[in-house]
């Protein structure tokens, strides 16, 4: 965990105080309903389709067992007992009520959070790779990056009314497990031949109704030029996006319209008057925030035999994954159970795996861009008691990275701008695929699903990715394939959509379209469509006659 | 009548501003004439147009631009204190805005993390040895 300073609390503090005042001026009638919107969306409040909706930042998705139980504390008093972990890697509250928002936030304030930038037209929570610090294949703690990247991004007097909002991510390791690709800004920290550290930044990457993988515009970035560089593609963006059209403000836009050559001659012209300027970092600050974070004190220990077989075993090869240190490994625990909706997690489960995290994992935890939570620095030898304690709270499903390890965004049982439902959706797919051993023959496949274009769930980069439409006040279902997280490629749509009753079928179809044509169990989902293309898999659905166009059922579920 | 706001005391008869920025507006182009003026505003159409902040900066740190600085346009309360962060000291506030409330809104937040036109240093380089 990064500790705050005394700044640090301080700033966080005050923003309460002044959340609370335009708040109440708002409650009383002295700030307009617009003026109140621009203002609580930059700090996490929407007004949703049933409620308020507070999105809490987790910065970097790193959160310690103190900080879960307020969470779960809040949800419980202010809410309806849950909250639910969003692919931003925050944890939002879908009920509470307005006037109580700024208690919220300062109860959050006892414990170093906040809910600041998490909406809005400004720069968003830092997103990173899951595994920062503990990763066999690091080049640097992504974390360390991410609060740097926090602070210099907390409050940014030019950066705080954007065209749009803006989202970065970094990732520390040699893989790519945070998406750099399709977000506004990507940083990737690489070595150069002269085994210096730096980064390649990527930008114009995203999903949303224009879906875009990014382009590299600096393949190595010296470390100590990171915020200079960064308020050089923001000032280029700030200045010159587009504000006449918010379907059009993304910097993705600015990037296309220009041609990413152009726009990289207009951020490296600007970036040439801040370079080597004070906003350049040093080691002593890179150590400063590097010694605010709380280490695990690792044990010299050896690795274990894990058990292979059973339900344990099973646990084992999606679940835990490989450490550093030896004897050491870390865990993903599933929010995807069937029956739950993806990302939910009830007040209780909140306290006990913080309970957990004391025991098995230096009291700390991280969210998951997939909507999972990990304890990253478990014993190997804790393994099994660990999983029991899991399984009894329903946390141990073996799906990671697995079919049913759906990302999944509220949709409309929540939001306003879903065009359709997506949790239900989820779950008659997670119903259709509840034999374990046919889940772990079909193997790795991101399956993801959005209620609507805005692509809060991430279908462009899903295996294959469902997208909820809207026709004539009807809610249907489009199946895109073909896409990856990273590399990153975006899915292609498969043909006509679908009714909700139908979706768990066309699944079943594209994986039986899978199975007949991988060559081996190695080639997986996303393999295949690259190798044979999108046609075999859209014959074979649209071949089923609930499926053609023609005769397809209007029926929709309620 | 709107009130205008320089040096954080409300003034009775501002002078008008010689040159009047656009958000749209390229002030590389009037880079020449910056140390002759006294008055420049710069104009915020709506109250998320942010084009505004770039530019205050821009005068300020790169044009050298000495003389006042005036936000006009919807200029609220709840803008205040990052148009002075970012090189603004006078501010001509939107119809209906109280102006002794929107006084106390320059010290809501007392530190920036960041460099800027205000504070060229960035906290990072004052924290050293804390």
């Amino acid at each position: 965990m990064y500790l705050y300073d005394d700044i640090d609390q301080r700033l966080v503090d005050e923003r309460v105080a002044q959340f609370r005042d335009q708040t109440r001026r708002f409650l009383e009638g002295r700030l307009a309903e617009d003026d109140f919107r621009a203002l609580r969306l930059r700090n996490g409040l929407y007004v949703q389709r049933y409620a308020p909706m507070l999105r809490i930042a987790i910065p970097y998705g790193l959160l310690s067992s103190r900080q879960l139980r307020k969470l779960a504390d809040i949800a419980r008093r202010y809410d309806r007992g849950y909250g639910h972990f969003s692919t931003r890697q925050n944890l939002q509250l879908n009920w509470p009520k307005l006037a109580e928002v700024p208690e919220i936030l300062a109860e959050l304030a006892t414990v170093e959070m906040h809910a600041i930038q998490t909406s809005g037209n400004c720069v968003r929570n830092i997103t990173a790779d899951q595994f920062a610090g503990v990763a066999r294949d690091e080049i640097v703690d992504s974390f360390v990056w991410c609060e740097l990247i926090r602070q210099w991004s907390t409050f940014h007097p030019e950066f705080s009314y954007l065209p749009r909002k803006f989202k970065i991510a970094v990732n520390g390791a040699v893989a790519d497990r945070a998406a750099t690709f399709v977000h506004d800004i990507g940083i990737h920290a690489i070595r150069n031949s002269e085994n210096e550290v730096g980064f390649k930044v990527i930008v114009g990457g995203g999903l949303g109704r224009t879906p875009v993988v990014g382009h590299v515009i600096r393949e190595f970035l010296p470390w100590p030029h990171l915020l200079t560089y960064l308020d050089a593609i923001l000032r280029v963006y700030n200045r010159h996006g587009r504000r006449d059209n918010i379907h059009k403000a993304r910097i993705k836009i600015l990037v296309k319209e220009r041609g990413v050559d152009k726009f990289r001659e207009e951020v490296d012209a600007e970036w040439a008057q801040l370079k080597d300027g004070p906003a350049t970092l040093t080691a002593g600050e890179i150590e400063r925030v590097a010694g605010r974070f709380t280490r695990p004190r690792y044990q010299n220990l050896s690795n274990q035999n894990l058990l292979k077989e059973g339900p344990f075993g099973a646990w084992v090869k999606r679940n835990v994954h490989a450490h550093k240190m030896r004897g050491y490994a870390a865990v993903t625990l599933s929010l995807k159970k069937t029956g739950v909706p993806p990302g939910d997690v009830t007040s209780e489960q909140m306290e006990r795996i913080a309970e957990l995290a004391d025991h098995y994992s230096f009291g700390e935890l991280r969210v998951t861009h997939e909507q999972n939570l990990v304890f990253a620095d478990v014993r190997q030898a804790e393994l099994h008691g660990l999983w029991q304690e899991l399984r009894a709270l329903g946390l141990a499903t073996p799906n990671i990275g697995l079919l049913t390890n759906i990302i999944c965004c509220p949709g409309g049982d929540f939001c306003s701008l879903a065009n359709a439902k997506s949790i239900p959706v989820a779950e008659a797919i997670q119903r259709r695929f509840d034999d374990l051993d046919y889940l772990h023959d079909i193997g790795d496949l991101d399956l993801n699903i959005s209620g609507c274009i805005n692509a809060c769930g991430h279908h462009h980069v899903g295996h294959i990715g469902i997208i909820g439409v809207d026709k004539n006040g009807e809610e249907w279902y489009q199946v895109e394939i073909g896409g990856n997280q990273a590399p990153a490629s975006l899915g292609k749509v498969i043909g006509p959509s679908f009714a909700r009753a139908d979706v768990a079928n066309v699944i079943e179809r594209l994986i039986e379209t899978y199975l007949e044509l991988r060559d081996s169990e190695s080639e997986r989902f996303v393999d295949v469509v690259h190798r044979a293309g999108v046609e075999p898999f859209k014959k074979h659905v649209y071949a089923n006659p609930d499926q053609k166009p023609a005769d397809r059922r209007r029926a929709v579920a309620a | 009548m709107p009130i205008l706001i320089r040096n954080r005391q409300i003034v009775d008869e501002p002078s008008p501003p010689e040159l009047v920025l656009e958000p749209g507006d390229d002030p590389a182009a009037h880079a020449e004439r910056f140390s002759g003026l006294n008055v420049v505003a710069i104009n915020f159409p709506k109250y998320g147009d942010g084009r505004g902040y770039s530019i205050a900066r821009l005068l300020r740190e790169r044009y050298g631009y000495k003389g006042e600085l005036r936000a006009v346009g919807v200029v609220a309360r709840d803008h205040l204190q990052r148009m002075a962060q970012c090189g603004f000291d006078s501010f001509l506030l939107r119809e209906g805005e109280d102006a002794q409330a929107a006084l106390a809104a320059f010290d809501e937040l007392s530190e920036a993390y960041q460099a800027s036109a205000a504070q060229p240093v960035p906290l990072f380089r004052r924290r050293v040895g804390r």
